[in-house]
């Protein structure tokens, strides 16, 4: 039953997992960008939503839209402006460029919101129900599934939409594309957007569940790599498995590790994964 | 030649600081030989070779606490130095045959990890480190001010040596294979050049010295912690400096080292509270407007004016 228990926890915390690293993935598949920001996009979807909700009430779940938009237009001024120019530079430049944005955006959060950590204390949580001898956290299995259901609304705007093919189009051969029309930058530009506005709505959810802090956008960037090398590259069936995945052994490794080492686990798998099976285990596939 | 006199103008200069220079600016000349040292070594793998390596945190932590824990068991201090130079290039071997392998980003992430994982290993074996507590370094029962001058020779000396081995890289077979890959590993490999083997060896000995810094370091500060010297600002820094003075070059680390230190000390002094903001800036600018360092910038301007003296009124080039 204590297995069950574990699992579930896991599961619920993994689906919240694939959502932080969806967008990571897909900016990385398509751009070629190692997005270091990613971690501090998520922490300002938390942000949002903690402020949402204080000063005008508005629950989690539904500042989802407000954060994911919000950071939607920040990635996409971010990359229009930046990171747009030396999107062709090797991947070094990108790397450390990326890393220099996050010093100053972290930074811009420490000072604006300070380092403390804060927490969304619902008014009427849904609290736990008990079926079948598992505690069902309700408050975050909506939110996981909601991570799930945004999710796989991604997987079919890339699948079916006009910009959605235009973007695995540009990922599949950026220079065929453009014979064929398509803007390339733009869609950078707009990939790039919707990766932010995936990890803001990502963050929104986890204020559920974590506290709030810019101190844990590390936390956030190291779980995105993980789950991007874990289920594969570029494939959004591989980040929802490599995040359930990783759910499930975060919440294992707790039990016999102890709780605090629930990243260093998933960082010494990432390195294992890297030396062993590099393609993940869904192995390499496009957006298809 | 020319370089020759640089250089030996370069040395009388820090080599005169000691007698002339307050405690403070003896600090600064001992960080930056340290910085000179990680930016140099760094230059081996990433600019010699073109690997994105992160993983001068982890060099630079593991060489720290190998000679701190020597030290504290009553190895004397220079043994406990060369030790940990020792173990950190034994430790980049192995790391090396195991991932460097991996390309481009896949790369990056992994050497990256690394040192996160070696932090909270040592965060976590708290009987052998300290554990989050750090560990304290036996005092040394010298004068401060022979204490600054002890670690500020000592530390040049490292960088004099971070820059022979540079030198020596340069010239030999290893810098020559090293820059062969970067060009083209797979065309490298098909005419006979065993890039594993290179690329380990360049590997190891972008790791040698920084982990002998990384003793150094911890005999000077006399208390380390694991988030003091795995920290991955440690790993980005170099890259940075090595950026600014032009990578893959031979002095260009060493005159990125010297300007990256003046703006940081800068900014720590002026504005602490934003300071990793403005390094961001720095980043981006340099990024932006320096993108072969400040030695691409020099010979692009030669070559501008040979070319503009060369080139005769009414020819088109």
């Amino acid at each position: 039953m204590l297995t069950a228990q574990i699992l579930l926890n896991g599961i619920v915390l993994g689906g919240l997992y694939a959502c932080i690293a969806v967008g990571f993935s897909l900016v990385w598949g398509v751009l070629n960008v190692i997005n270091i920001l990613h971690g501090s996009f998520v922490v300002l979807g938390s942000y949002i939503a903690y402020f949402a909700y204080t000063y005008l009430g508005i629950h989690p779940y539904l500042s989802v839209p407000l954060s994911g938009i919000i950071l939607f237009f920040v990635g996409f001024a971010i990359q229009r402006g930046v990171i747009n120019r030396v999107i062709a530079a090797p991947v070094l430049t990108t790397l450390v460029l990326t890393f220099g944005l996050e010093l100053i955006v972290n930074n811009a959060m420490i000072i604006g919101f300070s380092a403390d950590y804060l927490s969304i204390n619902l008014q009427n949580p849904l609290g736990s129900k008990l079926i079948g001898g598992l505690v069902l956290p309700l408050d975050r299995l909506v939110a996981m599934l909601l991570a799930i259901i945004l999710t796989v609304i991604l997987y079919y705007i890339l699948a079916r939409s006009r910009i959605g093919r235009a973007i695995v189009a540009v990922r599949m051969d950026a220079e065929a594309a453009a014979l064929m029309g398509v803007e390339v930058k733009k869609i950078y530009a707009i990939t790039f957007g919707i990766g932010a506005f995936m990890a803001g709505a990502a963050g929104s959810l986890l204020s559920l569940v974590f506290p709030i802090s810019p101190l844990n956008g590390t936390e956030f960037l190291g779980i995105a790599f993980v789950v991007c090398v874990l289920g594969g590259l570029g494939s959004i069936s591989g980040a929802i498995i490599g995040g359930l995945a990783l759910g499930a052994i975060q919440s294992f490794g707790a039990l016999w590790f102890g709780p605090e080492h629930g990243l260093t686990i998933a960082f010494a798998l990432l390195i294992l994964l890297l030396i062993f099976k590099p393609t993940g285990i869904m192995g390499r596939k496009g957006y298809e | 030649m020319r370089h020759l006199l640089i250089l030996a103008i370069l040395v009388i200069a820090m080599g005169l600081l000691p007698i002339f220079a307050s405690n403070y600016t003896l600090r600064l000349g001992t960080m930056f030989a340290m910085y000179a040292v990680l930016a140099q070594s760094w230059n081996i793998i990433g600019g010699f070779a073109g690997y994105p390596s992160f993983s001068t945190a982890a060099f630079f932590g593991l060489g720290a606490y190998t000679g701190a824990i020597l030290q504290t068991q009553g190895v004397p201090m220079p043994i406990a130095w060369i030790s940990a130079c020792l173990v950190v290039t034994i430790f980049a071997a192995c790391l090396g045959i195991a991932i460097l392998h991996l390309k481009g980003h896949y790369f990056a992430i992994a050497s990256l990890v690394v040192a996160e994982v070696l932090l909270e290993i040592t965060t976590s074996w708290t009987d052998l480190t300290g554990g989050g507590m750090g560990i304290n370094l036996p005092i040394l029962r010298i004068s401060i001010e022979a204490q600054a001058s002890l670690f500020y020779w000592s530390m040049l000396l490292l960088a004099l040596l971070a820059l022979g081995l540079n030198f020596w890289v340069s010239k030999s077979r290893i810098g020559f294979a090293l820059r062969c890959i970067r060009q083209n590993e797979d065309a490298s490999a098909m005419v006979g050049i065993n890039t594993t083997f290179f690329k380990v060896v360049g590997f190891a000995l972008s790791a040698v010295l920084v982990g002998g810094a990384g003793a150094m370091y911890a005999s000077w500060v006399f208390y380390i912690e694991p988030p003091d010297v795995y920290s991955v600002l440690t790993s980005v820094k170099p890259i940075v400096m090595a950026l600014l003075g032009g990578a893959g070059t031979v002095f260009g680390p060493i005159i990125g080292a010297a300007i990256f230190l003046t703006m940081e000390e800068f900014v720590w002094r002026s504005f602490l509270s934003i300071h990793a903001a403005v390094l961001g800036l720095i980043i981006v600018g340099l990024i932006f407007f320096l993108p072969h360092g400040i030695l691409g910038l020099l010979s692009d301007i030669k070559k501008k004016s040979i070319r503009k003296r060369g080139s005769s009124p009414g020819v088109e080039e």
